[in-house]
């Protein structure tokens, strides 16, 4: 048990420290960053799936007036590491996938280069690619685990024997499609290389990124340098949703540029069309689900078949089938990952990886039991609450699902439901309701430190953390000033630069647990030196320890999320007049942040459920609805009501805050919400993402 | 993307000549289409010449009892116009129903009609299209075809006309004023869009230098009782998958007379002829409207495609245009 943190600022409404650079535009982003006479860099990419580039016409490009440099594959820098083939940008021939950078283009203005690099003319020697997922094709492979380092398959008891014997079985299979993240800011870099005189030289990225330590450690590897010779700044991020957890190849193509230029800075940003295949993604999912269960609606057995894709050039396993292993008691459990890797781009981590998919199917097969039973489908869940972990019989640190449930249910009026299908007509709308339940696993990083300084009356704390418009800037003083004593107003801490002390990926809903356990250390350091009255310059620091909590309890934040679903009669279109969302996510540090986490999550869930889809066309692949008019995200006018709420949790175990990381749990189960909210309305269950009208169109 | 020269020429007289004199020349209005195609490599034009301060930015009645709406009205003035709110409801509510606030202050009435199509493969210039580069092939054809046509669409091109406010004024009978460097011609709004046939590079039947000066509409007793219905898919800020721009006379019981076109379905907006003809005279009922729809209907030819195709949008369209058409009557009930 490690002792909480006494709360004075955590807790506290605070408005965004960096809002008011934000709204007056103040607040300079990796494109922006001012840099001298920087040159332009775009990209040429990959027209074919598979082959090989047999040659690349640079003529035209070069001839152009204010055109530097033309890199290709020819004349790139060889790289120190190639071992992540998605970062080997420009080391070889071959094509993994429709978009895979072949080529760039240095030039004075930004103009010139887009222009240059429509000029160069690559040929290729095309090979039969191979894009399609399917559950039934004969090369599926298990992966030796899955994100981050799960195994890929569990099993316990007889799932098959409980299919068989149990009085109510439910064998369905549900889809979800390829996803992408699309932050508002698209991945964009200012790079420098500068030779230095006797130590090598030196490389400055300013790059939009969930973590500037994870990127330098990257980029130190593949280019074979010591961590003093990069920096990596980046204050502000215009969202990144696991997009920019890890740097992908526009990253490394950065700074290649760079270098092949010394002295002169680079921008790179991807066009909105080049992130989708780029930036990574979430791949789509086939979920082959089977409930076991009494009549009473306890589960005799739970299982989840998992099949998804990968690209061949590099492996990425999203854990889908990770949920289902510790949400209801069952004493006959399964799941499997099985993978087809493609000619496509690399899928990666999207917001809730695992969890955001992997809690559609077993939300919505549950609501189907439910059904199947004629049982109240918040009563069933309630049934199936587990003592225990299931999966290794630890205890929960805290788990308050069945309380999410009933807040939820009380708020949204749910008693007294109406559990039929299709028989609640208003106004030409068929109207339903839906539950369904989250969860996220409470995640520390095992690496990040801090420093905290007195400096003129003020505690000056400093990690290289990272705010991608989730409240960073803010939390952390609220937590530092709790661990000094101090009033948050005189604390500062700085973040966002590899001149401050490592700190972990803003990833996994880890950054608040993580950086602030970090910050604890570090003013617990501070405190035993120099008391409650240091001098000026009196500095100390600490670093994030291993939680023995972890090795004893299984520690979790869970919600409820119900959804009314309106659908028109005449014309299937779908709206949702209500999303309520009950998290039990720890201690809420700063409940206006965390509000809008929680609301974000779930209208990127509303978007999940009712809009958003890759389409990859097998014939070429490459997503051809490639832009925000074509890949729909939620406007305003699809939801009305929307409302996040959580109940007080206190947990001892998790971490010195309390706190349980609010970033990702939002848009888990939202989806199922809705789809079996339009299944109330409509009498049409909806397995498959997304709910568009089509798919619940009268006369269909 | 590649450099281009900016004109503004004293009059529109002269910004015809200097496109038509051209063949890489090309009119600029509000930019919010014909800026991305340059963005994207899909229009790759020498020479852009501005006419947004050269034709009329005012909306003057005509002596009809009609309205003359200047080629460099906003689509924004025009939907918030008095005049237009109280006789062409059907043109508000489409420019309304059409991108959003922002883009709406900068498009244009004769840019509007002019936009070109948002399939998803005329956009990306690494696709064949016969419409971007005539000949080499259609890649909608068995690829993404959701938001594709149903109706009139050729083995070259299958891509609908995207604009909302091109299917309401289909439906009112509007009128096209253009001015082309042999001088002035009229062209009924009905006649403007093509279908693609063997010709899918060509969206209309205007000749390279013809400028829209202005969008008629005549006077029209029938629109004051008009509505526009869009279906998408998402709730706001998406083009139509299938829209229905409707007016209806209604006595009685009995339908006097209707205007009707359809959007989303076609190479150009679908006046519904064949539906009006069916419900002229007959009951105001659901019966009727879904008869009338399956006259227009008839000859529907949906896409196969990877993503699920468009067979959706024949009962789409029948469903909102039956729910249109009864909320018309409807009002007439209230009146
Ligand atoms: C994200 C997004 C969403 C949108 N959603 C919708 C929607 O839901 N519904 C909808 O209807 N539209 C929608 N639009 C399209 C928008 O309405 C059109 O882009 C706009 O109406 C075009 O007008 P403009 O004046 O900007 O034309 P421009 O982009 O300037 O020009 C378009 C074309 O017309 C030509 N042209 C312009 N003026 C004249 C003239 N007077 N005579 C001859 N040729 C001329 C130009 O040469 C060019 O080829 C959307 C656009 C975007 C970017
Ligand atoms: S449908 Fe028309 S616009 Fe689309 S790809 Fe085919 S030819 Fe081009």
């Amino acid at each position: 048990m490690t002792t909480t943190l006494e709360p004075r600022a955590i807790g506290r409404d605070l408005a965004r420290r960096d809002g008011g650079a934000k709204v007056r535009g103040t607040a300079v982003y990796a494109d922006e960053t001012p840099v001298a006479d920087p040159l332009f860099c775009r990209i040429v990419q990959a027209t074919v799936a598979r082959g090989r580039v047999t040659e690349v016409d640079t003529a035209d490009a070069s001839a152009l007036d204010g055109v530097v440099a033309v890199l290709t594959t020819a004349d790139a820098e060889r790289l120190a590491s190639t071992d992540d083939a998605e970062l080997a940008v420009l080391q070889g021939t071959g094509i993994g996938f429709r978009g895979q950078i072949v080529a760039a283009v240095l030039a004075g203005t930004d103009e010139v280069a887009r222009e240059a690099a429509d000029l160069v003319r690559v040929t290729y020697a095309e090979e039969e690619h191979d894009a399609r997922l399917s559950a039934d094709r004969d090369d599926l492979y298990t992966p030796e685990s899955v994100n981050p380092t799960y195994p890929p398959d569990t099993a316990e008891g007889d799932m098959a024997a409980a299919m068989a014997e149990a009085p109510v079985t439910l064998d369905r299979t549900y889809t979800t499609p390829m996803h992408h993240n699309n932050p508002m800011e698209p991945h964009a870099t200012t790079a420098l290389w500068e030779p230095r005189e006797g130590d090598g030289g030196h490389l400055t990225l300013w790059d939009s990124t969930q973590g500037v330590h994870p990127v330098r450690q990257t980029v130190t590897q593949i280019f074979g340098l010591e961590p003093e010779q990069v920096r990596v700044i980046c204050p502000f991020v215009g969202g990144g949703f696991g997009s920019k957890g890890t740097p992908h190849a526009n990253v490394v193509m950065a700074a290649l540029a760079a270098r092949a230029v010394p002295g002169r800075p680079v921008r790179l940003a991807l066009t909105r069309q080049q992130m989708f295949s780029l930036a990574g993604y979430r791949t789509p999912t086939i979920q082959r689900m089977q409930l076991a269960a009494e009549r009473d609606g306890r589960l005799r057995g739970i299982a989840i078949d998992v099949v998804e894709q990968t690209s061949r050039i590099k492996e990425f396993a999203e854990q889908t089938g990770v949920p289902t292993r510790n949400m209801y008691a069952a004493p006959n459990r399964r799941t499997t990952h099985r993978l087809a890797a493609l000619d496509v781009p690399v899928p990666s981590w999207m917001r809730a990886p695992g969890e955001c998919p992997g809690m559609f199917g077993p939300e919505v097969a549950m609501d189907e039991l439910a059904t199947a039973l004629g049982l109240d489908p918040v009563e069933l869940r309630i049934r199936n609450e587990p003592e225990v972990a299931p999966e290794t019989g630890k205890p929960f640190s805290s788990r308050n699902l069945v309380a999410c449930l009933r807040e939820g249910a009380e708020r949204f009026g749910w008693a007294g439901r109406d559990h039929r299908p299709g028989v609640r007509l208003e106004d030409g709308w068929w109207v339903g309701t839906g539950v369904a339940a989250s969860v996220y696993p409470t995640m520390r990083m095992p690496k990040s430190t801090a420093t905290v300084t007195y400096d003129g009356g003020r505690y000056v704390a400093r990690i290289g953390a990272a705010d991608l418009g989730t409240g960073a800037w803010t939390v952390l003083p609220q937590i530092a000033a709790d661990a000094l004593g101090a009033p948050v107003e005189d604390v500062d801490v700085l973040i966002g630069d590899t001149d401050h002390p490592e700190a972990s990926v803003a990833g996994g809903s880890s950054g608040t647990t993580t950086w602030g356990s970090a910050l604890v250390e570090a003013v617990r350091e501070f405190r035993d030196k120099y008391g409650d009255a240091p001098q000026d310059g009196d500095a100390a620091s600490g670093s994030v320890k291993p939680n023995p909590a972890e090795e004893e309890y299984v520690m979790s934040a869970f919600g409820a999320q119900f959804a009314e679903v309106r659908v028109h009669t005449d014309t299937g279109e779908v709206r949702v007049p209500r999303l309520y969302g009950v998290f039990a996510a720890g201690r809420i540090v700063n409940p206006r942040l965390a509000r809008s986490q929680f609301l974000g999550a779930m209208t990127m869930g509303l978007g999940m459920a009712l809009h958003e889809q890759s389409l990859l066309d097998p014939r070429t692949g490459h997503v051809v609805n490639h832009d925000l008019a074509e890949y729909h995200v939620p406007a305003n006018a699809d939801v009305d009501d929307l409302q996040a709420h959580w109940i007080d949790e206190d947990d001892p175990y998790v971490n010195a805050m309390g706190s349980k990381g609010v970033g990702e749990i939002g848009i888990v189960g939202t989806a199922a919400a809705v789809a079996n909210a339009a299944w109330h309305a409509t009498g049409v269950r909806l397995r498959d993402l997304p709910v568009t009208l089509d798919r619940v169109l009268p006369g269909r | 993307m590649r450099p281009f020269a900016y004109a503004t020429p004293p009059d529109a007289r002269e910004a015809v000549l200097a496109v038509a004199e051209r063949p890489d020349a090309t009119f600029l209005a509000g930019g919010t289409n014909l800026v991305d195609h340059l963005r994207l490599g899909v229009a790759a034009p020498g020479l852009l010449v501005d006419v947004t301060a050269l034709t009329s930015a005012e909306i003057d009645d005509l002596s009809d009892g009609g309205l003359r709406i200047g080629a460099a009205v906003r689509n924004s003035d025009l939907a918030a116009d008095r005049r237009v709110r109280a006789r062409y409801p059907v043109l508000a509510e489409a420019l309304l129903a059409g991108a959003s606030g922002q883009l709406r202050n900068m498009a244009t009435t004769g840019g509007n009609p002019l936009q070109r199509t948002r399939c998803v493969y005329f956009q990306d210039v690494t696709t064949p299209c016969n419409k971007r580069a005539p000949g080499s092939g259609c890649a909608a054809l068995g690829g993404a075809t959701r938001n594709h046509a149903v109706l009139g669409a050729s083995e070259h091109c299958i891509a609908t006309h995207p604009s909302d406010m091109a299917v309401a004024l289909a439906a009112l009978d509007a009128r096209v004023q253009v001015l082309g460097p042999d001088g002035e011609r009229e062209i009924p709004f009905t006649e403007l869009h093509t279908l693609p046939g063997d010709t899918p590079e060509r969206d209309t039947v205007l000749e390279h230098g013809e400028l829209i000066t202005a969008i008629d509409v005549p006077d029209l007793p029938i629109a004051t009782r008009s509505r526009y219905r869009k279906v998408r898919d998402r709730a706001s800020y998406a083009f139509a998958l299938v829209s229905v721009a409707a007016c209806l006379d209604v006595a009685g019981g009995e339908i006097r007379d209707a205007r009707i076109a359809l959007g989303g379905v076609a190479h150009k907006p679908w006046r519904a002829h064949r539906a009006e003809e069916a419900l002229r005279g007959a009951p105001a009922t659901d019966e009727s409207y879904r008869a009338a729809a399956a006259a227009e209907l008839a000859d529907a030819r949906p896409q196969e495609g990877f993503d699920g195709g468009n067979a959706f949008k024949i009962p789409l369209l029948t469903g909102t245009l039956v729910s249109t058409l009864r909320a018309l009557a409807g009002e007439e009930t209230r009146a």
